[in-house]
């Protein structure tokens, strides 16, 4: 397997075909800190690699600023990456032709966190379906919408729904609205951006098992971004946790889960409040907030808020490096038991 | 005797489409130093609730309530004069969004000395050192710089640590925390409940946690009351509530989440949805979404029943604590 050669490429499982690749994609952002001083640089995505296959999903997770929104608008191509590869079905991405860009957008849809936000409230559910369609395909009108009323069969809204506005619908039926948006020019991988998180709880169950079953009936792989590792661990097949722009810990999700060996992903798990005390881990007391991502420290980016930190931390950048079945950026990985 | 004692606590908002009643007829009873859990989906009236205890409706929510007392007084009969000294001091709010219910025109020093100055009358040098030595008990590093500091200097859990200060400045017996935690990362979360459990022990005051989490409530409160359309559907200490819930609707809100499905692929979903202004049942409220409703149960409204260690809205509260197991919707 390609590990070996690639150490910083994880590979959940052989078979499925990778539609989604990305080589050392890296987002910088140049900001102003005022009139008189230099411009400075956040690293907002630095050098994250994955391969992505048909009918899997990977969840991407992490703190607000720690890149994930980031790698969404890279791997949407709404912003080209500053430098790395990413390859759609083994097509290269970066440096296409404009018309190019266009067709390989196709492959990859959106779903954003918030219904109410993202869904413009003056069109109805049948134009806003049928948007991506007028744009990408030569279809009439008529097909245009039979394929929305098809489409919103499959996410089980009703047909007779087709010619009312975002308002009429509660906040789970917005995002079935959305997620049918996102399939309707037929795409390989969907982003779902925290697509569950603004849902109530008994919603975002129904969201999560619609979510799951087009997957299967599409052989979709989706790229779930979310703050919530019990919604993760119940969708996800392969997790990575991200700090400050880089991976810290990516691997298979039970891996992950059952045994996390970087201190990061295990006060992250500490840190999600459990229903069943069972399941309650150690108490392992995050120290501190995220520091800014203009300033990150040297050495290991987690060290001041790590509670197993040492000097060599601080003074040397831990590589990604494979460790139990999983790539994990820490110096002391293997004691983490 | 408790300490927040209300009956059949009812609040009526008029609109343009009617009268809608948001909460109806809610009893709540807080103990000196408990820590209550309000749980429920959006919409059921646990924020209203809050409101309502705390005097801080608009002129459009009508509160009506057999009793309400705090401390002993009525704070229904209270002129308003006096409720106002009441409210800030001895009953506290921390509110959801810190970036948005702080002042951001104003330094937090002066929101935090603001409460000061109104309630303990203190000014000057004591009124400085107060603040300072607030900042620091809610885990502010560098607290002396952090005065002149605008909300927007500083990050939501930092805020939040604000909020939190303002709300203990004046020893509260009672703070009430309305999604304290919703809008702040998990470690923030963490930090932020650690911090209000450990004043609510360290002062022995008592703790109204609102939350649409369960795992927020199952770790953090003594006792919890689950909410649905504006009613309570059940309220037990926390641990049986978790272990054995015995109405239908928190049976179904706890198989409903992620962390209870392992292993299973599809998470069990409550069909239909909480009912708004127009469409409330005659019956049951829950009934039109209860999968044991029966005949009697879309007729006829059940009371609050007593169950084992607490009580519950229903007719047949479940046996065992799970909705026939194994049952696909």
């Amino acid at each position: 397997m390609s590990i070996q050669t690639e150490p910083h490429i994880f590979e959940a499982s052989a078979g499925n075909s990778v539609v989604l690749e990305a080589r050392d994609l890296r987002k910088h952002y140049a900001v102003k800190r005022g009139a008189f001083k230099p411009m400075a640089t956040v690293k907002a995505l630095d050098g994250v690699s994955f391969r992505l296959q048909a009918g899997k999903t990977l969840a991407v997770v992490g703190e607000s600023g720690c890149g994930k929104s980031t790698l969404a608008r890279s791997v949407t191509m709404i912003e080209p990456p500053s430098s790395g590869e990413l390859l759609y079905d083994g097509r290269e991405v970066v440096g296409r032709s404009a018309a190019e860009m266009k067709e390989l957008r196709r492959t990859v849809q959106m779903v954003f966190q918030n219904p109410y936000g993202s869904l413009n409230p003056r069109k109805t559910v049948g134009s806003i379906l049928t948007e991506p369609l007028v744009i990408n395909t030569a279809m009439d009108k008529h097909e245009r919408r039979d394929r929305a009323v098809a489409m919103m069969g499959k996410v089980g809204l009703r047909p007779d729904q087709v010619d009312r506005y975002p308002h009429m619908f509660s906040g789970g039926q917005r995002q079935r609205i959305a997620i049918a948006r996102a399939l309707m020019l037929n795409p390989r991988v969907v982003v779902a951006d925290e697509p569950v998180s603004a849902l109530d709880v008994s919603i975002q169950a129904q969201v999560l098992n619609l979510m799951m079953d087009l997957q299967e009936e599409l052989n979709l792989a989706y790229l779930f971004i979310s703050h919530d590792l019990s919604v993760v661990r119940h969708i996800a097949d392969s997790l990575m946790v991200m700090y400050l722009g880089k991976p810290v810990e990516h691997g298979a999700k039970d891996v992950v889960f059952s045994r996390p060996r970087h201190p990061y992903t295990r006060i992250l798990l500490a840190a999600t409040p459990r229903v069943n005390p069972d399941l309650r881990m150690d108490r392992v007391v995050p120290k501190g907030e995220l520091p800014s991502p203009l300033n990150p420290p040297p050495g290991c980016s987690f060290h001041k808020r790590c509670p197993f930190a040492t000097e060599r931390c601080s003074a040397e950048v831990p590589p990604l490096r494979t460790v139990d079945e999983r790539l994990v950026a820490c110096h002391y990985a293997e004691q983490m038991d | 005797m408790p300490l927040l004692d209300i009956k059949n606590l009812s609040v009526e908002f008029t609109t343009r489409a009617g009268t809608f009643r948001a909460v109806d007829g809610i009893d709540l009873t807080v103990d000196e130093g408990e820590v209550v859990g309000i749980v429920g989906e959006s919409g059921s009236g646990k924020s209203v609730t809050s409101l309502a205890v705390m005097g801080l409706l608009g002129s459009n929510g009508r509160v009506v309530a057999d009793r309400m007392m705090f401390g002993g007084r009525d704070l229904l009969t209270m002129p308003a004069a006096q409720r106002r000294k009441i409210t800030g001091k001895d009953v506290a709010m921390v509110f959801q969004e810190p970036m948005t219910s702080l002042n951001p025109c104003f330094t937090v020093g002066f929101q935090i000395m603001e409460t000061l100055r109104v309630h303990e009358g203190l000014s000057g040098k004591a009124l400085r050192n107060r603040a300072i030595a607030l900042l620091e008990q809610v885990g502010i590093p560098a607290p002396e710089t952090r005065l002149s500091a605008f909300p927007h200097q500083l990050s939501g859990g930092m805020n939040q640590r604000v909020m939190i200060a303002i709300a203990i400045a004046c020893n509260p017996r009672l703070l009430v925390a309305d999604e304290p935690t919703t809008a702040l990362d998990v470690t923030i979360q963490k930090q932020i409940l650690d911090l209000l459990v450990q004043l609510q022990r360290e002062r022995g005051m008592a703790l109204i946690l609102i939350t649409h989490d369960m795992g927020v409530v199952a770790e953090t409160a003594q006792r919890v009351v689950v909410m649905y359309a504006g009613q309570v559907a059940e309220t037990r200490p926390v641990q049986s509530l978790f272990e054995r819930p015995r109405h239908p609707y928190t049976g179904a809100l706890l198989d409903a989440l992620p962390e209870r499905a392992l292993g299973k692929r599809r998470l069990p979903t409550i069909p239909g949805m909480v009912p708004g202004i127009a469409d409330r049942p005659a019956g049951c409220l829950f009934s039109p979404r209860c999968r044991f409703a029966d005949a009697r149960c879309r007729a006829e409204r059940p009371a609050l029943f007593d169950v084992d260690d607490g009580r519950a809205r229903c007719f047949y509260p479940l046996p065992d604590g799970h909705p026939a197991a194994g049952e696909a919707l």
